[in-house]
């Protein structure tokens, strides 16, 4: 045991990885920086709110190990929360995107209460059968206006001084709200909780041996993305200045779930870059009408054959290997 | 007096599905010793400890510890009350560091698990008191490594390191040299002697030359119920207890 003591062996480079993250970080924000002067702002922001959503959604099942089939639930609910706040009650756009987040937090606590505690594809159903009460409470609400949806949110003044009017003003508060909830996302995975995060996932019944309460963390962790995702559901019915049954449905928490896979899940990248895909591809093959679900589903399989952690998953893994770690 | 008493069982049973493997065991640790349990395959050893830990939940019988009954507890809050286990299969957390196992035992006795707003370099300020358990396991130059690529025997010292780190007053370690070369068997021996100092340990072992070594007492187990206790000079001359371990090839091979 003694001789080889002194050489350790395939050490983990923290160093390098960090550096990365920051490299990658510096690209993103350039590219978002000029994206405007390149690409129509509606569409970046839509993909931005996206892109919260699934960096949301990531923070549960890719470092949570908690796959919920009911996040539209949470985006949906603040959209309608926030549109409320702004159109009926006459807030601020800023408070009213907080109010959004918050009910989603709230509805998260409550969900995660009763989900918490099942495990694997049991957990996925509670969640799904909870998104769907959420639907058809959406659907006879008096506030959410069925059918219709809350439209005609008004923009307003962010923090007093910024019309949202100006789609350039509303691009850069939405690139704002993404880049701190893009942040928060990265501190809580690299925070004493998220240490703790990983070794649930990792080991479960070592951690509980330990002293941990598992479901707690497990829960704080679903309150957390489920707050995220209300970020991103409240700052879209803002930009859209609508909030309608599409953020609640069923089909909207399957496409968070193929954001999150086809760009990577666990990455801190790749549900951006997934979201970002995915909003790409609706936009240019929408014109393909109903074939346009059937290429997407293709397009998908193809991408979980070839590249089985997503497109950044692979990115990285191949970084990895060339730096020979 | 007699001697003070740490864990203690009354007629801890565990039934699955109408097969007894836990049958009516008392069981009475003296604090400040080492304890062995040991039984041929299938005794019933870690389902006891399953028992203990609350990772089961008995089919009938009480557990107390330091007289207070534990018998309602969560798993969590029996290692809340300082019984720390460790397991028969190796449980490392596999893509954390060395380091990082050692710092999550820290991290929960110091009751910074929730903190998602902090910087994970605040964790930093743990590492001095890892690497002082890791120096003691001779783990510290793998400090850096991952888990998943430490060689099995030093896995097992981890999971010790990862023990102690949480400074239970009652360790149940599951055949911790289960594995081992003797060179590791020799050294995890002599770590398990030296962290007993002040706490209590209950530990499953297969291997005799172990068991005689640093043991206090032993209690040998056979299908689920007790045979025979004492120190190891009276119970290795039990007839019962060498008859129990003739029909048990693979205690031969280890004893
Ligand atoms: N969850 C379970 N369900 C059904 N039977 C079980 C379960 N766990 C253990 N058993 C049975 O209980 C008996 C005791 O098992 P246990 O693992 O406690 O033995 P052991 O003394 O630790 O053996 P070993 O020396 O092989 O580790 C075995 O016959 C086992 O098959
Ligand atoms: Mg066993």
């Amino acid at each position: 045991m003694a001789d080889d003591a002194y050489k350790p062996r395939a050490s983990r480079d923290d160093a390098a990885e960090a550096r990365y993250d920051r490299r990658a970080f510096v690209v993103m924000m350039a590219l978002f920086l000029v994206a405007p002067a390149f690409v129509y702002p509606v569409f970046v922001m839509k993909a931005l709110c996206f892109a919260l959503f699934a960096c949301a959604f990531n923070l549960l099942l890719g470092f949570g190990g908690l796959l919920s089939f009911g996040h539209a639930m949470f985006l949906g609910m603040a959209g309608y929360v926030c549109a409320h706040a702004a159109k009926v009650w006459g807030l601020p756009p800023e408070f009213a995107i907080l109010t959004g987040a918050a009910a989603a937090t709230a509805l998260g606590f409550l969900a995660g209460l009763l989900a918490i505690r099942r495990q694997g594809i049991y957990f996925a159903m509670i969640t799904l059968a909870l998104a769907q009460m959420v639907f058809f409470f959406s659907v006879q609400a008096p506030f959410t206006h069925g059918e219709d949806g809350i439209q005609a949110v008004p923009r307003g003044m962010f923090l007093g001084f910024l019309d949202l009017k100006n789609q350039l003003v509303m691009y850069y508060v939405v690139l704002a709200i993404f880049t701190a909830g893009f942040l928060l996302v990265y501190r809580i995975v690299h925070s004493p909780f998220g240490q703790v995060l990983k070794a649930i996932r990792e080991n479960e019944p070592r951690a509980i041996s330990l002293g941990y309460r598992t479901e707690q963390y497990k829960l704080a962790a679903f309150v957390l993305s489920a707050g995220l995702a209300g970020l991103a559901g409240a700052t879209k019915a803002i930009v859209f200045q609508l909030a309608s049954l599409t953020d609640v449905h069923w089909s909207m928490s399957g496409e968070v779930v193929l954001m999150t896979l086809l760009g990577g899940m666990g990455t801190i990248f790749g549900p951006v870059v997934g979201a970002f895909a995915i909003i790409t591809m609706e936009n240019y093959l929408a014109e393909l009408g109903s074939w346009f679900t059937i290429t997407q589903g293709a397009i998908f399989v193809v991408c979980v054959l070839a590249f089985r952690r997503g497109l950044i998953g692979e990115l990285e893994a191949w970084l990895r290997r060339r730096r020979g770690t | 007096m007699a001697q003070d008493t740490i864990l203690e069982t009354r007629g801890l049973t565990k039934e699955f599905k109408g097969f007894v493997a836990v049958d009516r065991v008392d069981l009475k640790v003296a604090r400040g010793t080492i304890h062995a349990l040991i039984g041929p395959n299938g005794a019933g050893k870690t389902t006891t400890f399953n028992l203990l830990t609350k990772f089961l939940p008995p089919t009938s019988g009480t557990i107390l510890f330091k007289g207070e009954d534990i018998t309602s507890d969560k798993p969590a809050d029996v290692a809340r009350r300082g019984i720390i286990r460790s397991f028969q299969i190796s449980a490392v957390f596999p893509n954390l560091t060395v380091l990082e196992n050692v710092r999550i035992a820290i991290q929960r006795r110091r009751g910074i698990g929730f903190r998602f707003w902090r910087s994970e370099s605040t964790l930093d300020a743990l590492n001095d008191e890892a690497l002082a358990i890791l120096e003691r396991v001779d783990l510290r130059h793998f400090a850096q490594t991952n888990a998943v690529e430490l060689a099995y025997g030093r896995k097992r010292t981890l999971e010790i390191a990862t023990t102690l780190a949480m400074e239970p007053e009652l360790m149940l370690l599951d055949e911790p040299t289960s594995g081992m070369g003797h060179e590791d068997v020799a050294m995890v021996k002599d770590l398990i002697k030296e962290v007993a100092k002040g706490r209590t340990v209950l530990m499953v072992e297969h291997n005799m030359g172990v068991v005689s070594d640093i043991c206090d007492t032993i209690t040998v187990l056979q299908r689920g119920a007790v045979l025979t206790e004492g120190p190891y000079a009276q119970v290795s001359a039990d007839p019962q207890v060498i008859e129990a371990y003739m029909g048990s090839t693979e205690a031969a091979a280890h004893g």
